[in-house]
Protein backbone atom coordinates (compact mmCIF):
# COMPACT_ATOMS: atom_id res chain seq x y z
CA UNK A 1 0.00 0.00 0.00
CA UNK A 2 2.92 2.37 0.73
CA UNK A 3 4.10 2.02 -2.89
CA UNK A 4 0.58 2.81 -4.14
CA UNK A 5 0.44 5.93 -1.98
CA UNK A 6 3.85 7.06 -3.30
CA UNK A 7 2.69 6.51 -6.89
CA UNK A 8 -0.54 8.39 -6.15
CA UNK A 9 1.43 11.35 -4.77
CA UNK A 10 3.59 11.32 -7.94
CA UNK A 11 0.38 11.24 -10.02
CA UNK A 12 -1.06 14.29 -8.23
CA UNK A 13 2.26 16.16 -8.55
CA UNK A 14 2.51 15.37 -12.28
CA UNK A 15 -1.06 16.59 -12.83
CA UNK A 16 -0.31 19.77 -10.84
CA UNK A 17 2.81 20.36 -12.93
CA UNK A 18 0.85 19.83 -16.15
CA UNK A 19 -1.69 22.44 -15.10
CA UNK A 20 0.65 25.00 -13.54
CA UNK A 21 3.66 25.05 -15.86
CA UNK A 22 3.89 28.12 -18.07
CA UNK A 23 4.91 26.35 -21.29
CA UNK A 24 2.19 24.50 -23.18
CA UNK A 25 4.74 21.98 -24.43
CA UNK A 26 5.74 21.17 -20.85
CA UNK A 27 2.06 20.91 -19.96
CA UNK A 28 1.61 18.30 -22.71
CA UNK A 29 4.66 16.41 -21.42
CA UNK A 30 3.24 16.63 -17.89
CA UNK A 31 0.01 15.09 -19.14
CA UNK A 32 1.95 12.24 -20.76
CA UNK A 33 3.80 11.75 -17.46
CA UNK A 34 0.47 11.63 -15.61
CA UNK A 35 -0.73 8.91 -18.00
CA UNK A 36 2.51 6.94 -17.56
CA UNK A 37 2.18 7.07 -13.76
CA UNK A 38 -1.48 6.01 -14.05
CA UNK A 39 -0.26 3.03 -16.08
CA UNK A 40 1.95 1.96 -13.16
CA UNK A 41 -1.14 2.02 -10.92
CA UNK A 42 -3.10 0.00 -13.47
CA UNK A 43 -0.43 -2.69 -13.51
CA UNK A 44 -0.37 -2.74 -9.72
CA UNK A 45 -4.18 -3.03 -9.49
CA UNK A 46 -4.49 -6.08 -11.77
CA UNK A 47 -5.47 -4.23 -14.95
CA UNK A 48 -2.57 -4.86 -17.36
CA UNK A 49 -4.59 -4.76 -20.61
CA UNK A 50 -6.03 -1.33 -19.81
CA UNK A 51 -2.55 -0.28 -18.68
CA UNK A 52 -1.05 -1.12 -22.07
CA UNK A 53 -3.81 0.88 -23.81
CA UNK A 54 -3.27 3.81 -21.46
CA UNK A 55 0.47 3.82 -22.04
CA UNK A 56 0.35 3.51 -25.82
CA UNK A 57 -2.69 5.69 -26.56
CA UNK A 58 -2.92 8.29 -23.79
CA UNK A 59 0.78 8.62 -23.10
CA UNK A 60 1.82 8.31 -26.75
CA UNK A 61 -0.86 9.19 -29.29
CA UNK A 62 -2.61 11.94 -27.32
CA UNK A 63 0.74 13.59 -26.50
CA UNK A 64 1.56 13.57 -30.22
CA UNK A 65 -1.80 15.21 -30.97
CA UNK A 66 -1.18 17.86 -28.31
CA UNK A 67 2.35 18.61 -29.49
CA UNK A 68 1.19 18.81 -33.13
CA UNK A 69 -1.57 21.23 -32.10
CA UNK A 70 0.88 23.38 -30.14
CA UNK A 71 3.34 23.44 -33.07
CA UNK A 72 0.55 24.40 -35.51
CA UNK A 73 -0.42 27.41 -33.41
CA UNK A 74 1.85 30.46 -33.17
CA UNK A 75 3.73 31.21 -29.95
CA UNK A 76 3.07 34.48 -28.12
CA UNK A 77 5.30 37.55 -28.38
CA UNK A 78 7.53 38.56 -25.45
CA UNK A 79 5.25 41.34 -24.24
CA UNK A 80 2.28 38.98 -24.43
CA UNK A 81 4.22 36.38 -22.39
CA UNK A 82 5.01 38.92 -19.64
CA UNK A 83 1.36 40.01 -19.43
CA UNK A 84 0.22 36.40 -19.59
CA UNK A 85 2.52 35.38 -16.71
CA UNK A 86 1.14 38.15 -14.48
CA UNK A 87 -2.40 36.98 -15.23
CA UNK A 88 -1.53 33.31 -14.70
CA UNK A 89 0.16 33.85 -11.36
CA UNK A 90 -2.85 35.68 -10.00
CA UNK A 91 -5.20 32.96 -11.22
CA UNK A 92 -3.26 29.76 -10.50
CA UNK A 93 -1.57 30.32 -7.12
CA UNK A 94 -4.74 29.20 -5.36
CA UNK A 95 -4.57 25.73 -6.92
CA UNK A 96 -1.89 24.06 -4.71
CA UNK A 97 -3.53 25.63 -1.64
CA UNK A 98 -6.98 24.32 -2.66
CA UNK A 99 -5.57 20.83 -3.39
CA UNK A 100 -3.69 20.63 -0.07
CA UNK A 101 -6.70 21.87 1.94
CA UNK A 102 -9.02 19.41 0.15
CA UNK A 103 -6.55 16.57 0.78
CA UNK A 104 -6.24 17.36 4.48
CA UNK A 105 -10.02 17.80 4.89
CA UNK A 106 -10.76 14.52 3.12
CA UNK A 107 -8.13 12.57 5.04
CA UNK A 108 -9.54 13.86 8.34
CA UNK A 109 -13.14 13.15 7.35
CA UNK A 110 -14.55 9.82 8.47
CA UNK A 111 -16.66 8.92 5.50
CA UNK A 112 -18.87 5.86 5.62
CA UNK A 113 -19.42 4.34 2.22
CA UNK A 114 -22.10 1.72 2.08
CA UNK A 115 -21.68 -0.02 -1.23
CA UNK A 116 -22.62 -3.66 -1.60
CA UNK A 117 -19.77 -5.55 -3.19
CA UNK A 118 -21.15 -7.95 -5.82
CA UNK A 119 -20.00 -11.53 -6.12
CA UNK A 120 -16.62 -11.88 -7.85
CA UNK A 121 -16.95 -12.23 -11.60
CA UNK A 122 -16.53 -15.57 -13.30
CA UNK A 123 -14.69 -14.16 -16.32
CA UNK A 124 -11.15 -13.18 -15.38
CA UNK A 125 -9.89 -12.33 -18.85
CA UNK A 126 -10.40 -8.77 -20.08
CA UNK A 127 -10.13 -9.88 -23.72
CA UNK A 128 -12.98 -12.39 -23.24
CA UNK A 129 -15.08 -9.74 -21.47
CA UNK A 130 -14.50 -7.27 -24.30
CA UNK A 131 -15.09 -9.64 -27.23
CA UNK A 132 -17.90 -11.84 -25.92
CA UNK A 133 -19.68 -9.99 -23.11
CA UNK A 134 -19.49 -6.39 -24.28
CA UNK A 135 -19.36 -6.72 -28.05
CA UNK A 136 -21.93 -3.92 -28.41
CA UNK A 137 -19.23 -1.60 -27.01
CA UNK A 138 -17.01 -2.53 -29.94
CA UNK A 139 -19.67 -1.35 -32.40
CA UNK A 140 -19.91 1.88 -30.42
CA UNK A 141 -16.12 2.26 -30.54
CA UNK A 142 -16.07 1.74 -34.31
CA UNK A 143 -18.85 4.31 -34.74
CA UNK A 144 -17.00 6.81 -32.55
CA UNK A 145 -13.78 6.30 -34.51
CA UNK A 146 -15.66 6.85 -37.78
CA UNK A 147 -17.26 9.98 -36.31
CA UNK A 148 -13.77 11.18 -35.37
CA UNK A 149 -12.40 10.50 -38.84
CA UNK A 150 -15.29 12.28 -40.58
CA UNK A 151 -15.02 15.14 -38.09
CA UNK A 152 -11.34 15.65 -38.85
CA UNK A 153 -12.00 15.42 -42.60
CA UNK A 154 -14.73 18.04 -42.24
CA UNK A 155 -12.56 20.35 -40.13
CA UNK A 156 -9.57 20.26 -42.48
CA UNK A 157 -11.52 20.19 -45.75
CA UNK A 158 -9.99 22.52 -48.30
CA UNK A 159 -12.44 24.98 -49.74
CA UNK A 160 -12.61 25.06 -53.53
CA UNK A 161 -10.85 27.98 -55.12
CA UNK A 162 -13.11 30.07 -57.31
CA UNK B 1 -18.46 -2.20 1.96
CA UNK B 2 -16.19 -4.32 4.10
CA UNK B 3 -13.49 -2.78 6.27
CA UNK B 4 -10.65 -4.19 4.13
CA UNK B 5 -12.24 -2.97 0.90
CA UNK B 6 -12.76 0.49 2.40
CA UNK B 7 -9.14 0.56 3.60
CA UNK B 8 -8.03 -0.02 -0.01
CA UNK B 9 -10.64 2.25 -1.58
CA UNK B 10 -10.45 5.36 0.61
CA UNK B 11 -6.82 6.52 -0.04
CA UNK B 12 -7.41 6.13 -3.76
CA UNK B 13 -10.71 7.98 -3.49
CA UNK B 14 -8.91 10.87 -1.78
CA UNK B 15 -6.42 11.21 -4.62
CA UNK B 16 -9.17 10.80 -7.23
CA UNK B 17 -11.00 13.77 -5.71
CA UNK B 18 -7.74 15.78 -5.64
CA UNK B 19 -7.11 14.96 -9.31
CA UNK B 20 -10.67 15.97 -10.11
CA UNK B 21 -10.16 19.30 -8.31
CA UNK B 22 -6.95 19.94 -10.31
CA UNK B 23 -8.73 19.30 -13.62
CA UNK B 24 -11.81 21.30 -12.68
CA UNK B 25 -9.74 24.24 -11.42
CA UNK B 26 -7.77 24.25 -14.67
CA UNK B 27 -11.01 24.30 -16.68
CA UNK B 28 -12.53 27.10 -14.63
CA UNK B 29 -9.48 29.35 -14.40
CA UNK B 30 -7.70 29.06 -17.74
CA UNK B 31 -8.48 31.08 -20.86
CA UNK B 32 -6.23 29.04 -23.14
CA UNK B 33 -8.04 26.47 -25.27
CA UNK B 34 -5.20 23.90 -25.24
CA UNK B 35 -4.86 24.17 -21.47
CA UNK B 36 -8.63 23.71 -21.11
CA UNK B 37 -8.30 20.49 -23.11
CA UNK B 38 -5.50 19.39 -20.75
CA UNK B 39 -7.93 20.06 -17.86
CA UNK B 40 -10.53 17.80 -19.49
CA UNK B 41 -7.86 15.11 -19.91
CA UNK B 42 -6.97 15.28 -16.21
CA UNK B 43 -10.66 14.93 -15.31
CA UNK B 44 -10.80 11.83 -17.51
CA UNK B 45 -7.69 10.45 -15.78
CA UNK B 46 -9.49 10.79 -12.44
CA UNK B 47 -12.49 8.86 -13.81
CA UNK B 48 -10.19 6.17 -15.25
CA UNK B 49 -8.48 5.77 -11.87
CA UNK B 50 -11.91 5.48 -10.20
CA UNK B 51 -12.88 2.66 -12.60
CA UNK B 52 -9.61 0.85 -11.93
CA UNK B 53 -9.97 1.04 -8.14
CA UNK B 54 -13.64 0.02 -8.20
CA UNK B 55 -12.74 -2.95 -10.43
CA UNK B 56 -9.95 -3.95 -8.04
CA UNK B 57 -12.10 -3.62 -4.90
CA UNK B 58 -15.12 -5.46 -6.34
CA UNK B 59 -12.93 -8.06 -8.11
CA UNK B 60 -14.46 -7.14 -11.48
CA UNK B 61 -11.23 -6.12 -13.18
CA UNK B 62 -12.03 -7.75 -16.54
CA UNK B 63 -15.29 -5.86 -16.98
CA UNK B 64 -13.74 -2.60 -15.81
CA UNK B 65 -10.80 -3.01 -18.18
CA UNK B 66 -13.19 -3.41 -21.12
CA UNK B 67 -14.98 -0.22 -20.02
CA UNK B 68 -11.67 1.63 -19.70
CA UNK B 69 -10.63 0.57 -23.21
CA UNK B 70 -13.92 2.00 -24.54
CA UNK B 71 -13.28 5.18 -22.57
CA UNK B 72 -9.77 5.53 -23.99
CA UNK B 73 -11.16 5.28 -27.54
CA UNK B 74 -13.69 8.02 -26.74
CA UNK B 75 -10.90 10.10 -25.19
CA UNK B 76 -8.81 9.91 -28.37
CA UNK B 77 -11.75 10.91 -30.58
CA UNK B 78 -12.67 13.83 -28.30
CA UNK B 79 -9.06 15.09 -28.16
CA UNK B 80 -8.63 14.78 -31.94
CA UNK B 81 -11.82 16.67 -32.75
CA UNK B 82 -11.09 19.31 -30.09
CA UNK B 83 -7.56 19.77 -31.45
CA UNK B 84 -9.01 20.25 -34.95
CA UNK B 85 -11.48 22.83 -33.63
CA UNK B 86 -8.66 24.64 -31.76
CA UNK B 87 -6.49 24.80 -34.91
CA UNK B 88 -9.47 26.07 -36.91
CA UNK B 89 -10.21 28.75 -34.32
CA UNK B 90 -6.56 29.76 -34.24
CA UNK B 91 -6.58 30.15 -38.03
CA UNK B 92 -9.65 32.35 -37.83
CA UNK B 93 -8.82 34.46 -34.74
CA UNK B 94 -5.01 34.12 -34.59
CA UNK B 95 -5.36 33.52 -30.85
CA UNK B 96 -5.98 30.69 -28.41
CA UNK B 97 -7.63 32.92 -25.83
CA UNK B 98 -11.29 32.12 -25.26
CA UNK B 99 -11.96 35.81 -24.52
CA UNK B 100 -11.19 36.58 -28.14
CA UNK B 101 -13.89 34.25 -29.38
CA UNK B 102 -16.51 36.96 -29.44
CA UNK B 103 -17.09 36.95 -33.15
CA UNK B 104 -19.05 33.69 -33.10
CA UNK B 105 -22.55 34.11 -34.44
CA UNK B 106 -24.87 31.23 -33.73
Amino acid sequence: MAINITVLICLALAALWAVMTRSLLRAAIGLALTSAILTILMFRLDSPVAGVFELSVCSGLISVIFISTISLTHPMTKTQIVQHMKDRLSRFWYLPVVVVIAGIALSLAHVKINIKIPAPEEVKDARYALWYLRHADLIGQIMMLLAGVFGVVLLFKETKKK
Amino acid sequence: MTHEALAVFWPFCLFIIMLFIIGLYCLIVTFNLIRALIGVEILLKAVTLLFIVVGYVTKHTAMMQSLIITMIVLEVVVVTIAAGVIIGMHKYNNSLDVRNLRRLRG
